[in-house]
């Protein structure tokens, strides 16, 4: 069987800061109960000239520069996010356009929550398996939403990756991949609405559990592995406790989760948050390495990958772009007024 | 006054259950109940149903008749009447159905309870908990219901030198307890640390002070105590029954430290079982907060006014002390769902007395006692019961 899976990647994350306890004290709420309880210290806030468009483009540039490819053989870009710039207009058009990847261009916008990156990842990796395509890109990236003064604002960041999926000169291969999704609402937007809803507790059990375990647990069984077969796992991480738990839940140590549970340091990036964890992955993976990755969309599904890392990546010139760990430390620390107008919660006339 | 006795019990499982409805749960502890009891549909004269607020939990009123028709007896016609005074709607219900087979109205009634709280937000279920405060003079001005007993427990510190140590060995006992009650919500035992060093919510009761937010049902079957034994083995005698009354509001009252509703429901329930607060062998009391059980304890007549701290420290009411106290885990650790709460403790007091209560049990249990508190106490009711 041939390989197809990851030939390049690239990732994006704003440099602003605000540490959780910066918000915390804002409302009043002790700013240690709340760092420890969620597991977040600090998180990514896009600038005002930073949206998704921006963040996808920077990702993807970034995913090209790692590698040689003829961007006109780019079939088709599939950007997932809740995000989008724009309710009726893609943002994928503007991906496309900047890449040089257009006009021969599959294109369409992805919405399924925080994994409408991973559906893009699966969708390209179809295209390319059935060979409507010869590269695919999906991306996953957004600049979340949240109330201010809701527990989501603690957590709601910016942030997102791109990944070139097809057939040659691949650096990780895309063993297989399996969905596990219900209709649940444990996490909400109406139409219209400036930010979004949630059903409180009832988005951890119900909801991120039962469809991570659920769908890690498929693919385990169809791939015949155990969790101590692979060297790294990526889960979702709406906080840093959730995939700490759910780690621990199927048997995977902190150890193999560690390089890519990056939501302490960055906060939530919804869309771009396992995807980001995968390019933090991919930044010190070796050959033969294995990966698991699990992510999870509220609504509610989960998607899972099984990936090998392949000698190709000693070839990828990954210092062509920043590494995640180089983006991470490179911050600039802004208060909670700032955060406030660079959000746009400052109503103006 | 005709005698009556506990001939069945059901219990759903309390706590954050999604994948349940508000009717499945009512259906679930009813049917355990009756089965328990031998009892079938035709034999069943009336039913009452103990609900806070299922409008504004789970959008439901009209409830008396929907457990009726949640139960498969909607052929039967049976009479089917909710009851409401607010975390006290349960025993309330209990009430009704034991006063309606004392007069010789009926001969078996089932009496239930159910809330299903965590359909809404936390900050819904605050609020449409503070609606058994006073409107006028407490909620609208925003306090709500950890304020309120704090406000006691203040008071009572003041008073009586109740330390925080002594709320927090409450909720450690009950904890304790919980842990080994497959039905509570929380089934994990926790140190003193843990309490003293939880997120303060009104200072000065934290989280660990606080009962949750919970769903869960509960029911009993109630019958003519004569007949009781041509369906059950093990007859429960409801010796006593008492209620009583305070101002919505705390500061109405003469003492915040005594709720005088308790003391005139206790003192109705005991002269009508003819016995003292030192007969009892176990009890369950509303511990909606730790300062609540210590009020309980006072007011019950189990230890003098301004004692009960003391009391705690000095493990009196622990699972192996003198007079074990929330052996379900109360409230704290139990939960509280608060419509079913009532009749709850009437089900764990039925547990003890019939020798169920497998790791919990207590020894020699004859005589219980159940203490149900609606509000900041405006409404207080006290069951006593003894096995036949």
């Amino acid at each position: 069987m041939e390989d197809i899976g990851i030939i390049s990647y690239g990732a994006h994350i704003p440099r602003y800061r605000i540490k959780i306890s910066d918000i915390a004290k804002v409302w009043g709420k002790d700013p240690d109960t709340i760092t420890n309880g969620l597991g977040i210290i600090e998180k990514t806030v896009p600038s005002p000239d930073q949206d998704v468009a921006t963040i996808s483009v920077t990702a993807a540039r970034a995913a090209l520069l790692r590698c040689v490819i003829n961007p006109q053989d780019i079939g088709a870009v599939y950007v997932g996010s809740e995000s989008h710039p724009y309710a009726v207009k893609p943002t994928g058009t503007i991906v496309g356009e900047a890449i040089n990847a257009t006009p021969i261009l599959k294109v369409a916008d992805y919405e399924f929550a925080c994994k409408a990156g991973t559906a893009a990842m699966q969708t390209c990796f179809s295209m390319v398996k059935s060979d409507m395509i010869k590269y695919g890109l999906a991306i996953g990236a957004d600049t979340s939403q949240a109330a201010p003064g809701d527990a989501l604002e603690y957590a709601a960041s910016a942030g997102g990756a791109a990944f070139l999926i097809g057939k040659e000169k691949v650096i990780a291969t895309i063993n297989e991949t399996c969905s596990f999704t219900t209709d649940t609402p444990d996490f909400w937007r109406r139409e219209g609405s400036r930010y979004p809803a949630h059903g409180g507790r009832f988005t951890g059990g119900p909801a991120y559990f039962r469809h991570i375990i659920s769908n890690a647990q498929i693919l385990l069984e169809k791939m015949g592995t155990k969790p101590s077969d692979y060297s790294y796992a990526i889960f979702h991480q709406p906080n840093g406790k959730f995939p700490l738990n759910v780690a621990k839940m199927l048997g995977f140590t902190k150890e193999q989760i560690k390089q890519g549970l990056l939501c302490p340091v960055v906060g939530n990036t919804y869309s771009g948050a396992t995807m980001i964890g995968l390019a933090s992955v991919l930044d010190v993976a070796k050959p033969n390495d294995r990966i698991f990755l699990t992510s999870y969309g509220s609504g509610a599904g989960s998607d899972a990958f099984d990936l090998t890392v392949t000698d190709q990546i000693k070839k990828l010139e990954k210092n062509k772009a920043p590494l995640m760990s180089e983006m991470i430390k490179n911050k600039e620390y802004i208060d909670y007024a700032t955060y406030a107008k660079f959000r746009n919660l400052l109503q103006l006339e | 006054m005709r005698d009556v006795a506990v001939i069945g019990i059901g219990l759903t499982k309390f706590g954050e259950l999604w994948d349940k409805s508000f009717r499945q749960l009512i259906a679930e502890a009813g049917s355990k109940a009756i089965l328990d009891s031998g009892v079938s549909g035709g034999d069943i004269d009336a039913m009452y149903v103990g609900s806070m607020s299922s409008g504004r939990f789970v959008g439901q009123e009209h409830i008396g008749a929907l457990v009726a028709d949640a139960a498969g007896f909607s052929h039967l016609h049976i009479p089917a009447t909710r009851v409401e005074g607010a975390c006290a709607s349960g025993s309330l219900a209990v009430r009704e159905g034991y006063l309606s087979i004392a007069a010789g109205v009926n001969d078996i009634v089932v009496a239930g309870g159910i809330e299903k709280m965590n359909d809404v937000s936390g900050t819904a279920a605050t609020e449409t908990l503070a609606t058994a405060a006073d409107q006028e003079w407490e909620s609208f001005f925003g306090v709500t219901f950890p304020g309120l007993y704090a406000m006691i427990a203040r008071k009572h510190m003041h008073d009586y030198g109740t330390t925080k140590r002594q709320l927090a060995q409450v909720s450690v006992k009950n904890h304790f307890n919980g842990a080994r009650n497959p039905y509570a919500q929380y089934q994990k035992e926790i140190k003193i640390e843990t309490v003293l060093n939880s997120a303060m919510v009104a200072d000065p009761l934290g989280l660990f002070d606080c009962s949750p937010v919970t769903d869960g049902a509960a029911s009993v079957i109630l019958c003519e105590a004569k007949k009781a034994k041509k369906y059950c083995k093990e007859p429960i005698k409801i010796i006593g029954s008492g209620q009583g009354s305070d101002t919505l509001s705390l500061h109405g009252r003469d003492d915040i430290c005594t709720l005088g509703s308790t003391v005139h429901a206790a003192k109705m329930a005991y002269k009508q079982a003819k016995i003292k607060p030192k007969d009892i062998s176990v009890a369950e009391v509303h511990d909606c907060f730790t300062i609540a059980e210590i009020l309980a304890i006072e007011d019950l007549g189990f230890v003098k006014k301004g004692e009960g701290g003391k009391a705690v420290e000095n493990k009196i009411t622990t699972l192996d002390g003198e007079l074990p106290v929330n052996t379900s885990g109360g409230l704290k650790a139990k939960g509280h769902p608060v419509g079913a709460t009532g009749v709850a403790q009437i089900v764990e007091i039925v547990k003890q007395l019939r020798g169920e209560a497998d790791k919990r049990q207590v020894k020699n249990a004859n005589i219980g006692l159940a203490h149900n508190v609606g509000g900041s106490g405006a409404t207080a009711v006290v069951h006593i019961l003894e096995a036949l």
